[in-house]
């Protein structure tokens, strides 16, 4: 019985070896061909033209750029949302948004794209005037809302998991409840709130469908109010019809998004691991 | 759950007296977090209103359960909602026993801290894998490396490897609540290893390993990027009950997920979209009253 228990156990390995190993095979022989610098560095991603150009810088600053964007928007939301909900809020309005928030956070994130695509994107042409309103705005802004669920309950736990002693000793010298929320809880909760962080990094970095419907898809560099094109959406607004190099490159993208996601992936558990000792 | 008890008239006490500055400390952030709340809130009943109120007048009985004909002028997402529940289904049968399998492996057998180690910073891994890759390995691996096409089966495949995480970790949680004296009981009384994980472990732990189920069940429903590269998007009904269970093997079909993506970007009709909206929220809200419902259960023990 052992035996049969281990290779289940060992399943898991071998799978993360299949990705990783067949990942570097099929994304090598496009970056190879194309160089690495100009590949990383390449400022137009023409894979269709007669004469291809694979540049992904745009597409990298994109991700970042909007990975960003959603964290700055979202992150300060989400943590003060979880305050409320963790201390402030009376029992009886915690106890109805938090499962409106747990709702949120199972919502596939393609209707978020949608939601995104019929109330945002025509909110955005009308307000600045441009002639698409699909633009990196729109996908930051519907990344933030994605990404706030799980901020929110992650940093909420946290939260809840301080000692009330802390709290209580606090109280007791002098400082009022909302300096006790903002210098103590939140401190003594920190590797939480900073998990809570890293993980709204992950998911707006591997998120394709969902700005796929308000981002426009298209690959020039990032510009808040223009159409842009993510790692993510790169593969896969092409992966249904690529062909030979396009599609090989469409490979090289998904090991350097790859590669950007273990290293999220290796802070995070640096993090969780100092959230379990301390 | 901490909460200061504390009522306005004790607060306003304790502000008595305070600095000026910490006054406008206390007060701004105290606005900046109902601000917050309140954004928050406004945000979740606009969502969820705006998605009923758009969703809502199309979704009909006979949508839901008709296959689309452009002869008969008919829209129907049964097919679709068929083809969700064949992939949840033929996905669980393999991940459960392998899921299952590996966290007994982990809390029951292993012995090696270092395997242990590899074998967990392997499942976060893949916890943490954004879908769009797994659909590049699901193309790569499944649909043409080993030639199943843009088929169900293909599709159930890749949810396997991306839901295997969340198996094994509540698996393995629910397991390590079960309480050694068990165990020890168990082979105290002469069961050898295999008959105690099989008659005392695993009935202890059940409520772990059907909330896996339920959170993999979420995400399976959930995941469109996958789906619409290895299953593609065919609306068409696949009749399995005639054609036999090998033409699970040949036929594809999109899910719900990938049906709202088919109906809002392939087609532009955004009234369907949002009613398949509105279905998948429905999904949504049950799997998690179901968590929960076991969630508590487990608790209770």
């Amino acid at each position: 019985m052992k035996l049969i228990f281990f290779i289940c156990g060992f399943i898991a390995i071998a799978f993360v070896l299949v990705i990783t190993i067949y990942l570097i095979i099929s994304g090598i022989p496009a970056i190879r061909e194309i160089g690495l610098v100009e590949f990383l560095f390449g400022q137009e991603w023409a894979s269709t033209a007669e004469e291809p150009k694979f540049g992904i810088l745009p597409m990298i600053l994109t991700s970042v750029y909007g990975t960003a964007g959603a964290i700055v928007i979202g992150v300060p939301i989400g943590f003060l949302m979880a305050i409320f909900l963790s201390k402030v809020a009376p029992r009886k309005v915690a106890n109805i948004v938090r499962p409106v928030v747990d709702l949120l956070a199972g919502i596939p994130s393609i209707v978020y794209g949608l939601v995104g695509l019929m109330v945002l994107v025509p909110l955005i042409r009308e307000t600045f005037n441009t002639a698409a309103g699909e633009s990196l705005l729109a996908a930051i802004v519907v990344l933030a809302i994605m990404i706030l669920p799980s901020i929110i309950s992650v940093s909420e736990t946290a939260l809840n998991a301080v000692p009330k002693e802390y709290e209580e000793a606090s109280l007791a010298l002098g400082a009022t409840d909302i300096e006790t929320y903002f210098r103590v809880s939140a401190p003594a909760a920190k590797s939480g709130i900073a998990a809570a962080v890293v993980l709204g990094v992950g998911r707006a970095i591997g998120e394709a469908m969902a700005i796929m419907m308000v981002a426009g898809n298209v690959a020039n560099m990032p510009d808040l109010l223009s159409s842009v094109r993510f790692l993510t959406t790169g593969i896969a607004v092409e992966l249904a019809y690529s062909s030979g190099l396009q599609r090989q490159a469409l490979f090289s993208i998904g090991l350097v998004l790859f590669l950007f996601i273990m290293c999220i992936n290796v802070i995070l558990n640096v993090f969780l691991k100092r959230n379990k000792e301390g | 759950m901490k909460k200061t008890n504390e009522t306005p008239r004790v607060q306003q006490a304790m502000n008595q007296g305070l600095s000026a500055s910490r006054k406008a400390y206390n007060t701004g952030m105290r606005a900046l977090i109902y601000i917050a709340a309140a954004i928050v809130v406004a945000l979740l009943v606009f969502l969820l209103g705006y998605i009923l109120y758009r969703g809502l007048p199309n979704l009909t009985w006979g949508f839901l359960t008709s296959e689309e004909s452009v002869v008969r002028d008919v829209q129907g997402i049964g097919p679709a909602i068929l083809n969700t529940l064949y992939v949840i289904i033929a996905t669980l049968i393999v991940v459960l026993p392998l899921g299952v399998g590996a966290a007994i492996y982990l809390t029951e057998y292993a012995t090696n801290h270092k395997l242990v180690s590899a074998i967990e910073f392997a499942t976060e891994t893949l916890a943490g894998i954004p879908s769009i890759i797994y659909a590049l390995v699901g193309v790569l691996v499944f649909a043409e490396s080993l030639r199943l096409g843009k088929t169900l089966i293909a599709g159930a495949f890749t949810l396997v490897i991306m839901v295997l995480p969340t198996v094994i970790r509540t698996t393995q949680e629910s397991l390590k609540t079960v309480p050694q004296s068990y165990r020890e009981g168990s082979l105290g009384l002469g069961s050898g290893k295999w008959h105690m994980i099989r008659t005392v472990v695993l009935p202890s732990s059940i409520d772990g390993i059907v909330t896996g189920c339920i959170l993999a069940i979420g995400r399976i429903v959930g995941e469109s990027a996958v789906l619409l590269y290895t299953v593609g998007m065919s609306m068409q009904m696949q009749d399995f009950f005639r054609n036999g269970v090998e033409s699970f093997f040949s036929a594809s079909g999109s899910t719900l997920s990938v049906a709202l993506y088919v109906y809002a970007k392939v087609r532009a009709d955004f009234d369907l979209a949002f009613s398949v909206a509105v279905v998948l929220i429905i999904i949504t809200l049950v799997i998690n009253l179901a968590a929960n419902l076991v969630g508590k259960k487990l608790k209770k023990k």
